[in-house]
C-alpha cells in the first residue's frame, strides 16, 4: 500500500529552486534509500516532506496515505505519523528530554499518559540504544556529543512510533560502535512498529542489518536513477559520476 | 487537544475579579500631614512611629522623582488612596475572615496552599493583614510570624522593631521610600531565633482590591545566627482603569552563618506602578538567596539589594522578568561587597513580547576592604518579536584589585529552527514557543517550590497563548 507519494515536487529557499520536479513513492513497511552527492537536494526532500517553513513548495504535491499534505504545518504531519531524524538536532535549554518526549507523545496521541507507563517505555527504549538513564533528565540535546544527539533522535523515533521515518544522515560522524547501536535502534523500530523508512545516507554501514526495497539516486535536484538494493553496490563501486551526467 | 486562544486581558481572569469597597472606609485621597496623623491615630502608633511618619512625609515633599528608569507620569499621587481599612480585624481563624475577602483568597488558593505545604500564612487585603496563622510546632520553636503593627505593640519586639524599621532602607533613599515611611500599613514581621531551621516555607500574600489604592506593606525579617528561613511572597491585584501604586518595602537581616531565601512571584495587574524597595544585610558566613519572578504591573522599579557586611557572606539572585504589551519593567539586582571573601552570583532572564520593554540593571560594588571577593553576573534576554525591547545596564564599581569579577550578557530571539524541531514532534506552534520560553525561564522555576514553579509556568503559558495565530 502506498504511504508517501512525492509528485513532481519543485521547492527551494527564497528565489533559489533546489528540487526540480522530484517524484517518488514509498510503500507501507518498505525501506528506501536516498543517495546522491553533496548538495544534490537529499536533505531538502526530508525537510520539505516534514514541512519546514524554511522551504517553499512552488509546484507539485506531497501525499500521505492518499491525502494532500503539501500545505500542512509540521505538527499536523507529525500527528499523521511522519518523523524526521535531523542531521543537526537543535539544542533546547531548560527543556528536559523526558518532559519533551512526554509532551510530544501526549500531543500526538491526544490523550494524557500515566507517568509510570511513560517511564517504563522510555527506560526500555533507552536500553535498546545503550543510553545512560541520566540523559532523560538532561536538557534536550544541550551539551550532547554528535553521537548522543543521533541516539536521542532514534530514541524519539522509538517512542513516537511514526508510520514513516526519514533518517537524514543519522550515521554521519559516528564511530563504528555508535553506528551499530543506532542500527539496532532502527531495527527495533522496524520490528516494533513495522513502519516505513526513507534513509538518506552516504554510508552503507547502517544498511547492513536492513533489507532495502528500493534505492533512489538524486543529483542536482532531480531523481536520476531508481532501482533495488543492487544500485547501492554499484554506487559504492563507481560513485555518482554517471548519474550526475544523466541529470544534465 | 484544543488550544484556547485568548486575548491578553482575559488571561488574567483568575486575578481580575474584585469586590466593591465601602466608600466610608476610604480616607480622603492625597497625602497630607492630616492624612498621616489620621493613619497613625487609627493604627495607634507609638509616638516614635508617628514622628517617623511625619518626618518621612517632609522628606517625600522635598524629594524629586527618580531620575532613571521608565516614566511614571501616569501616576497621580493626589489620587492614590493611601490607606484603606478593610471591615475586618486580624484573624487567626480562617472562618472569621469576612466572606468576600475569604472568597478572594480562596480563589487564589491561599488557605489551600497553607493546608498543603506551608508553615505559616499571612494574607493582606488592601492595607491590612486580615489573616495570619502559624502552625503550632513552628510557633513553639520560637519563630514569630505576625503583622508588623501587632509586633510593634508587643513588649518583646517593640524595641527590635524600633531599631530595625527602615534602617536598611531609610526614607531618604528615594521619593517612594519616603512615601512608604509616611503611609506604610500592614505587612509582616518574622523573627527566627538563633539555630532554628525552619524546613517548610512561610508565605505572605498581598492583594490590592480597591480602585486607585496604594499598598504600602512593610516586611521586616530577622533571621538570627545559624538559622534558616524560606519566605514566599505573592502579589496580585484586579485590573482597574485608574492607576494603582504599590510602594512596599522589604528589610531583611541575616545573622552569622544563617540563610534566608526570599521568593517572590509578582503578578500585579497591568495598570499598577510597582515601585518597591527590597534590601538585605548579611553577617559573617550568612547567605541571602533571592528568587524573583516579575510578571505583572504597568511600570516596575525593582532592584533587590544585598549588603554583604561579614566575612564570607554570600548573595545569590535568580530572577525572571516578563514584559508584555504596555509593560515597562525596570528590574535588576544590587550587591555591595563590604567584607573580605564575600561572594555573589546574579542570574537573570528577561523576556519581552508584544511591544513590552524590559530593562535589566545590575550594580556590583566591591569595597576596598573586600579582598578575595568574587562576583559573577549573567543576564540573558529573549525578545519574542521585533517590536519588543530589551536593554541591559550593568554597572560595576570595584575598589580592590584582589577580586574576581565576571559579567556575561546575551540577547536573542526564539530560533525558527527550534520551533520547527519541536513542531516536527507533534507540538503545535504555540506550545512549541511556550516550551522554549518556559525552558528559558528554567533558572527560576528550578528554584521555586513545585506549586509556584507550576504557577509560573502557567503564567508563561497564558502570556504566550494568543501571541500567535
Amino acid at each position: 500500500m502506498e504511504l508517501l507519494r512525492i509528485d513532481r515536487l519543485t521547492a527551494g529557499i527564497e528565489e533559489k529552486e533546489l528540487l526540480h520536479g522530484v517524484s517518488m513513492t514509498v510503500g507501507s513497511g518498505e525501506t528506501h534509500v536516498l543517495m546522491g552527492p553533496n548538495g544534490a537536494g537529499k536533505s531538502t526532500i526530508g525537510l520539505t516532506v516534514m514541512g519546514s517553513p524554511e522551504y517553499q513548495v512552488t509546484g507539485g504535491r506531497i501525499l500521505f496515505e492518499g491525502e494532500d499534505i503539501t500545505e500542512e504545518s509540521a505538527d499536523r504531519r507529525a500527528k499523521r505519523g511522519i518523523f524526521l531524524s535531523f542531521q543537526n538536532p537543535v539544542e533546547i535549554p531548560g527543556l528536559s528530554l523526558s518532559d519533551f518526549l512526554r509532551n510530544a507523545l501526549e500531543q500526538i496521541s491526544g490523550q494524557r499518559m500515566k507517568l509510570w507507563d511513560f517511564k517504563k517505555q522510555l527506560r526500555a527504549a533507552m536500553d535498546v540504544l545503550q543510553m545512560d538513564a541520566a540523559y532523560a533528565d538532561r536538557d534536550l540535546n544541550v551539551g550532547f556529543s554528535g553521537g548522543e544527539k543521533k541516539k536521542a533522535e532514534i530514541l524519539q523515533l522509538l517512542m513516537l512510533k511514526p508510520k514513516l521515518a526519514i533518517l537524514d544522515e543519522t550515521d554521519s560522524g559516528l564511530d563504528v560502535d555508535a553506528v551499530r547501536t543506532v542500527s539496532a535502534g532502527i531495527a527495533a523500530y522496524r520490528e516494533q512498529c513495522g513502519g516505513s523508512l526513507l534513509i538518506i545516507t552516504h554510508n552503507t554501514k547502517i544498511l547492513e542489518s536492513l533489507t532495502v526495497d528500493r534505492t533512489h539516486i538524486i543529483a542536482d535536484g532531480r531523481i536520476t536513477a531508481e532501482g533495488g538494493a543492487e544500485l547501492i553496490d554499484e554506487i559504492n563501486r563507481s560513485g555518482f559520476e554517471k548519474y550526475t551526467e544523466r541529470a544534465i | 487537544m484544543k488550544q484556547k486562544t485568548q486575548v491578553a486581558d482575559i488571561d488574567r481572569s483568575l486575578y481580575d475579579f474584585r469586590y466593591d469597597e465601602d466608600a466610608a472606609d476610604l480616607l480622603a485621597s492625597g497625602i497630607t500631614p492630616e492624612i498621616i496623623r489620621e493613619i497613625s491615630e487609627e493604627k495607634g502608633d507609638p509616638e516614635w512611629m508617628r514622628q517617623f511618619r511625619l518626618h518621612s512625609l517632609e522628606i517625600f515633599a522635598k524629594t524629586e522623582m527618580p531620575p532613571w528608569g521608565p516614566p511614571v507620569d501616569g501616576l497621580n499621587l493626589d489620587n492614590i488612596v493611601a490607606y484603606i481599612r478593610p471591615k475586618s480585624r486580624m484573624n487567626t481563624d480562617w472562618n472569621d475572615v469576612p466572606e468576600n475577602i475569604k472568597e478572594t483568597f480562596e480563589r487564589l488558593g491561599i488557605p489551600q496552599a497553607e493546608r498543603e505545604s506551608l508553615a505559616g500564612v499571612g494574607a493582606q487585603y488592601d492595607s491590612e493583614l486580615v489573616y495570619h496563622n502559624v502552625r503550632r510546632e513552628v510557633a513553639e520553636s520560637g519563630v514569630v510570624y505576625t503583622d508588623l503593627e501587632s509586633a510593634m505593640h508587643d513588649p518583646r519586639f517593640a524595641e527590635m522593631i524600633r531599631t530595625h524599621f527602615m534602617k536598611l532602607v531609610p526614607p531618604t533613599d528615594h521619593k517612594f521610600a519616603a512615601l512608604h515611611g509616611a503611609v506604610w500599613s500592614g505587612g509582616s514581621f518574622v523573627y527566627v531565633p538563633a539555630g532554628v531551621r525552619l524546613e517548610i516555607p512561610l508565605q505572605s500574600y498581598f492583594r490590592l482590591n480597591a480602585k486607585g489604592a496604594g499598598q504600602f506593606e512593610h516586611t521586616l525579617i530577622i533571621v538570627e545566627d545559624d538559622a534558616y528561613l524560606h519566605f514566599i511572597e505573592g502579589c496580585s491585584a484586579p485590573k482597574y482603569y485608574e492607576a494603582g501604586l504599590h510602594a512596599g518595602c522589604v528589610e531583611l537581616y541575616v545573622g552569622k552563618r544563617a540563610t534566608l531565601r526570599y521568593s517572590t512571584i509578582e503578578n500585579w495587574s497591568k495598570n499598577m506602578y510597582n515601585l518597591n524597595t527590597k534590601r538585605a544585610v548579611v553577617a559573617e558566613g550568612g547567605r541571602i538567596e533571592w528568587v524573583s519572578g516579575s510578571f505583572g504591573s504597568h511600570v516596575s522599579y525593582l532592584y533587590p539589594m544585598s549588603i554583604l557586611n561579614g566575612r564570607g557572606a554570600h548573595a545569590e539572585f535568580t530572577g525572571i522578568t516578563f514584559a508584555g504589551a504596555g509593560q515597562n519593567l525596570d528590574t535588576g539586582a544590587k550587591i555591595v561587597h563590604n567584607a573580605p571573601e564575600t561572594s555573589s552570583h546574579i542570574d537573570t532572564k528577561s523576556i519581552s513580547k508584544s511591544g513590552g520593554i524590559s530593562t535589566f540593571r545590575s550594580a556590583v560594588t566591591v569595597a576596598e576592604q573586600a579582598v578575595g571577593s568574587r562576583s559573577s553576573v549573567s543576564c540573558e534576554s529573549l525578545m519574542l518579536d521585533s517590536i519588543s525591547r530589551s536593554d541591559t545596564v550593568p554597572v560595576m564599581d570595584i575598589r580592590t584589585d584582589q577580586a574576581d569579577i565576571g559579567h556575561e550578557a546575551k540577547i536573542g530571539r526564539i530560533s525558527d529552527d527550534a520551533v520547527f524541531y519541536l513542531m516536527s514532534r507533534g507540538l503545535d506552534e504555540q506550545s512549541a514557543r511556550a516550551m522554549i520560553v518556559s525552558g528559558f525561564a528554567d533558572n527560576v522555576s528550578k528554584e521555586l517550590p513545585l506549586e509556584y514553579a507550576m504557577e509560573m509556568n502557567n503564567l508563561i503559558r497564558l502570556e504566550m497563548t494568543g501571541s500567535t495565530g
